[in-house]
């Protein structure tokens, strides 16, 4: 189960155990502002193929805009 | 969203996934860095000023008045313990002079703006609402400073035409 969480917790999980940030936003949204270090992959596309990069022994942290 | 996209991880086989559920907008109002095309010096953040005066609910209006004006202001915000904005003090509650509490003189639900928010658009907002300062407020209601129209107008005037 995806566990919810905040901006503190964000900040502790990509500093102590190199959480992968991914924002699954369109990609204009994306090259408009996104958190530093993040990946782009919006969620119309995520799937095995597109979702191949990310390290799967390390954390993942999905976000989009707000909580909408 | 981001709930759907969490769960469409773990579905294809990720074992540890986060949903950062208040996402970049929460983020940038709290005046973190935020990468991309929109560079933040357009943004609202990098022109806030955090010296502003504040104050609390119980103070009195007459020590504030005295306060916010040696202070070179002519405007204070009334916040909570934890700092989220209540009201404001405009000038003519300011120069009223009542002995009163500042709660009994305050404005309630004074307009507010997000650090992330472009400057160009505030200053468009200001100018619609006939407001010369903005408080700008975290996600949480929690002041962070002011923006001031006149600072505003100069910036997007240098960008523009390169002259102060």
């Amino acid at each position: 189960m995806p566990t919810p969480i905040d901006r503190d917790e964000l900040q502790r999980l990509v500093r102590e155990e190199h959480a992968q940030l991914v924002e699954v936003l369109p990609p204009d949204e994306y090259d408009d502002e996104h958190l530093p270090g993040a990946t782009n992959v919006p969620l119309k596309t995520l799937d095995r193929e597109t979702t191949q990069p990310l390290d799967r022994n390390r954390p993942v942290i999905v976000y989009c805009y707000d909580t909408q | 969203m981001s709930p759907r996209a969490a769960w469409r991880l773990e579905s294809i086989g990720f074992g540890r996934v986060y949903d950062y559920v208040n996402g970049k907008a929460d983020w940038g109002s709290f005046g973190l860095p935020l990468e991309g095309r929109r560079p933040s010096s357009t943004r609202v953040g990098a022109h806030v000023r955090t010296d502003v005066p504040a104050c609390r609910p119980a103070d009195r209006m007459p020590d504030m008045c005295e306060r916010v004006h040696a202070a070179g202001w002519d405007t204070c915000f009334v916040t909570n313990e934890q700092g989220v904005v209540l009201g404001r003090l405009g000038r003519a509650a300011l120069a009223a002079g009542d002995d009163v509490a500042v709660d009994e003189a305050m404005t309630l639900g004074p307009s507010t703006v997000r650090p992330s928010q472009e400057l160009d658009a505030a200053l468009e907002r200001m100018h619609k609402q006939n407001l010369t300062t903005l408080a700008v407020t975290r996600s949480d209601g929690v002041l962070v400073g002011v923006l001031r129209r006149d600072d505003a107008e100069r910036v997007l005037r240098t960008s523009t035409t390169g002259t102060p």
